[in-house]
């Protein structure tokens, strides 16, 4: 995927507060803790067809379809291998209204960390290699920079939809009959 | 004006507000009929008790304006169904349809705690003297509005003398009645005295007998001074006729359990009391006894026979069920007394539930599902029989269960239809139009939930078809059609859905015009291609209409996307069909919702999927020599989809492959599948908003294993792949 430039220049207020700490490829990323809602042991998710490849299907918890997303291949990296320690952090947020449950993939949970707005700086324009929306800030502590993620921009519902509907109309022409 | 409402009756207020538009709407539809089939006996009583029960529950709150309203329209219809007053359909169904609405603006206000606006007030007063001026003068002082909520009731509002009607056969001699009365429980709550009635009544007549019933009273602790446990049977002789000592209880009428029967059929009727009333076979007959309505000799033998009966098979029999078999009463009557008690006993055992509880018990229900067929399964995995046996047994209970959870959810697609013959009346008189509105498979059941949601964008499509699709009857006229304009209302169970439609003989779409708008409104470019569909479906796109002149009928082009929207908000889809000059057909086509369906479970790949049980018309292995993209069945070329292929799955080598026939109203398709694994119920839960345009899948489902499997859709299959698409299929002359 490749990087967009951040058109709106969103100043990252209010971003202070306690942040997950997780491990993923070697990096450690901040999720904002008010949208993890649990964290549950590596289950293989089922997965769907003709999806684009950062889905990497549903899984059931508890009665309820969750989807479950490959960060890693949504940051456009390559796809996230399953170790021993992996687990799936469950997220709810309201995205446009909506609550929305989705489960992403880490390699590892490490700590909760508290920031304070001093501490967080505003993310640079490149050298994350990641799309700067996706950024919230960056979290400083004993001397080095943790990533904070915008969770709500990393799992935009409505921009994964349409690359969903994107890859849908992709495979249309291909549709064989036997 | 503001009433003040104590809170703890809020709640009951809610009830009254809920039961009396539902009331409302009976009365008009009742009305509505009355312009083709006239009005029969049984309606105008309808009628009268709906407005009779708004009156009196009104009365209860206290909210005296509509009491007053409706007063005078009960007291219309009671003169209409005495026979005082002649009912001119002309002149009454628009009166009285517009009292019904003006009551319904009452209560919205009422609701909504509004004040009464001017033009409210001024409407309620043109009313009031409109169902003055059709009374015809009254040869007798009609009955005095009655206070209902008024605390010392003193029910004696008639005179005294009022004289028997002449068809009356004994009217010289007093006639035996048997009254057999007992009080609703909130009888003194509502502020009446029972006693004061039995006074009243003795104004009328002789009571020649009278037994004071006290079964229900209960212990004293128990006992609440405020309710009324009590209940009488009377033997009364009089020169009224039943009309007017039923009269004598009108203030009552809702709350209790009334009788009157003439003593000399008194079998079958009592009967039909003897079934309906709470105490006891043996100590009804005693009473019955006791105010010499039965003889001894008939009890005595009717009991015996009971006891005997009881003694040699074990089976209780109802006395009644005796009276018949011994040949007390005539069957046929009896037959016609105990068809007409069922049916009270159905409307009275109606229950209103909240709609959320359902769901949540659905919900439920759901999840038991999933655990009785893994329980089931894990049962099947230990291979020990009794146990199997169990969880199958459990199983097969938990989806009886699940029948009739979901069946409560479902309501006939006759509810949401009910307002649109008003709709249709009202609208075609606004344009001036002459339309008729047919409406078939009323029968139909959906999903309350889904039914809720279709409501609007029927009510818009209809107002649409009537605005711009009929044509005015001069021009239907000089094009040789029938002046008058035919609206259709169709629904139908369909392959995997339902299917409503909504069909006019208009003028139909006009294609041109359509492009026209939509390449004007930068929609479409000039030179695009499209087909008659394609085109239609441009009127779906927001902001877009291409009525010349807007009118208040059928909105500013906010609509059809609007419907599209709600249509597709609940899984379900929509296509238009339209010929020049004959008409328009707009197809909605919804799933069940069901939460729960029967599916196949087939292996592509190596992955689980399901297909909709009633969408499967067969299953057949696949011959590997036939020609691609087609099957020859019964002779007839089957288009075949191989869903690995689609799915871009890999193959599942060397394991036998197999072709479901899937189809959906005349279409029809093979899709080729791995295994099929049986079949199996499953719950649908929904994909969520990330898989929302994801072709071919629909949902998801947890099997009993708990593991997940994708449902397809088959509608959307059928549909990309019968007709000939934008990706040209490669054999299609085959």
């Amino acid at each position: 995927m490749a990087q967009v430039p951040a058109t709106t220049g969103e100043p990252a207020t209010s971003s202070a507060g306690q942040f997950l700490i997780v491990q993923l490829q070697e990096e450690a990323f901040g999720l904002d803790i008010t949208v993890v809602r649990e964290i549950i042991a590596y289950v293989a998710p089922t997965p769907v067809p003709m999806m684009p490849n950062f889905v990497l299907g549903v899984i059931n918890l508890r009665g309820q379809v969750v989807p479950v997303i490959d960060m890693a291949r949504r940051f456009g990296r390559k796809p996230t291998t399953i170790y021993k320690r992996s687990c799936i952090i469950i997220l709810d947020f309201s995205d446009d209204g909506q609550r929305q449950r989705i489960g992403i993939v880490v390699d590892a949970v490490n700590e909760v960390i508290e920031f304070s707005a001093q501490q967080i700086e505003v993310p640079p324009q490149f050298g994350t290699g990641l799309r700067t929306d996706f950024l919230r800030g960056m979290g400083k502590i004993d001397g080095r920079f943790i990533v904070l993620l915008e969770m709500k921009k990393v799992l935009s519902l409505e921009e994964m939809a349409q690359l969903v509907a994107l890859r849908g109309t992709e495979i249309e022409p291909d549709e064989q009959t036997v | 004006m503001m009433i003040d409402i104590d809170p703890a009756l809020q709640g009951a207020m809610e009830t009254f507000f809920e039961e009396s538009r539902d009331l409302l709407q009976e009365m008009e539809q009742i009305l509505l009929g009355v312009e083709t089939h006239g009005l029969e006996a049984e309606q105008l009583n309808a009628l009268f008790r709906a407005a009779h029960t708004i009156k009196g529950s009104a009365g209860l709150f206290g909210l005296d304006p509509l009491v007053r309203f409706t007063h005078r329209l009960e007291n219309l219809l009671d003169r209409i169904r005495a026979g005082q007053q002649a009912f001119a359909a002309e002149q009454m169904v628009p009166l009285l349809l517009a009292c019904a609405d003006h009551l319904g603006a009452y209560l919205a206000m009422l609701q909504g705690a509004e004040p009464f606006q001017p033009d409210f007030l001024a409407e309620d007063v043109r009313l009031l003297e409109a169902l003055e001026a059709v009374q015809q003068p009254q040869p007798e002082g009609s009955r005095l509005p009655a206070p209902v909520s008024n605390r010392p009731a003193s029910p004696v509002v008639q005179p005294a003398d009022t004289p028997a009607p002449a068809d009356q056969p004994q009217a010289s001699q007093p006639a035996s009645w048997h009254i057999s009365l007992r009080f609703g429980v909130d009888t003194f709550r509502d502020g009446m005295d029972p006693l004061s009635f039995l006074q009243y009544l003795r104004q009328m007549g002789e009571i020649l007998g009278l037994v004071t019933l006290t079964d229900q009273l209960p212990k004293f602790a128990e006992l609440d001074p405020e309710s009324c446990y009590l209940g009488f049977e009377i033997a009364f002789a009089s020169t009224a006729s039943k009309a007017e000592l039923a009269a004598v209880f009108d203030f009552v009428k809702d709350s209790c359990t009334l009788h009157i029967l003439p003593s000399h059929d008194r079998l079958p009727e009592y009967l039909r009391m003897i079934e309906s009333l709470p105490e006891a076979d043996h100590k009804l007959g005693e009473i019955l006894v006791a105010v010499g309505s039965l003889t001894p000799e008939e009890l005595q033998q009717a009991l015996g026979q009971q006891r005997e009966e009881e003694d040699r098979s074990g089976q209780h029999h109802p006395l009644g069920e005796i009276l018949v078999a011994s040949q007390m009463v005539q069957e046929p009557l009896v037959q016609g007394a105990l068809a007409k008690q069922q049916q009270q006993r159905a409307q009275r055992q109606m229950l209103r539930i909240h709609a959320e509880e359902l769901d949540q018990l659905v919900d439920l229900v759901g999840e038991l599902v999933i655990a009785s067929a893994g329980n089931r399964l894990r049962a099947q995995e230990e291979e020990r029989e009794l146990r199997v046996e169990a969880a199958v047994q459990v199983a097969r209970l938990v989806e009886e269960i699940r029948d009739r959870a979901l069946h409560l959810r479902m309501i006939e697609v006759n509810e949401i239809y009910q307002r649109f013959p008003r709709v249709v009346r009202d609208t075609a008189k606004q344009l001036g139009k002459d339309i008729r509105l047919e409406i078939r498979g009323e029968q139909t059941e959906l999903d309350k939930s889904m039914a809720e949601k279709i409501v609007d964008p029927l009510m818009h499509l209809v107002r649409n078809a009537m605005d711009h699709g009929i044509e005015p009857a001069a021009t239907r006229q000089a094009t040789g059609k029938d002046p008058q304009g035919r609206i259709l209302l169709q629904a139908r169970h369909d392959a995997s859905g339902i299917l409503i439609e909504v069909q006019d003989d208009g003028a139909g779409l006009q294609r041109d015009k359509i492009l026209r708008k939509a390449i004007e409104k930068g929609l479409v470019q000039e030179d695009q291609k499209l087909s008659d569909a394609e085109v239609f479906a441009l009127i779906f796109a927001p902001g877009f209409s291409t009525a010349e002149k807007i009118s208040d009928i059928s909105g500013r082009g906010v609509g059809m996307d609007v419907v599209k929207q709600n249509i597709e908000s609940i899984r379900g889809s929509i296509d238009i069909e339209s010929q020049p000059g004959q008409g328009t057909t707009i197809r909605i086509r919804l799933p069940l919702t069901l939460s729960i369906i029967d599916g196949f479970v087939v292996r592509i790949g190596k992955g689980l999927f399901v297909i909709p049980s009633d969408a499967v018309e067969e299953c057949l292995e696949y011959p590997q020599v036939e020609a691609a993209g087609y099957l020859q069945l019964r002779g007839q070329p089957l288009p075949l989809l191989d869903l690995a292929a689609m799915f871009q799955v890999e193959q599942d080598a060397g394991s036998r492959r197999n072709v479901i026939v899937v189809g959906q109203g005349s279409e029809r398709i093979g899709v080729l599948v791995g295994a099929i694994l049986g079949n199996q119920q499953t719950v649908i839960k929904p994909l969520g908003r990330l898989f929302e345009s994801l072709p071919g899948i629909s949902a998801a489902t947890i099997l009993g294993n708990g593991e997940l499997a994708p449902i397809l859709d088959i509608a959307h299959l059928l549909q990309h792949h019968t007709r000939p698409s934008r990706t040209a299929q490669p054999t299609s002359s085959s």
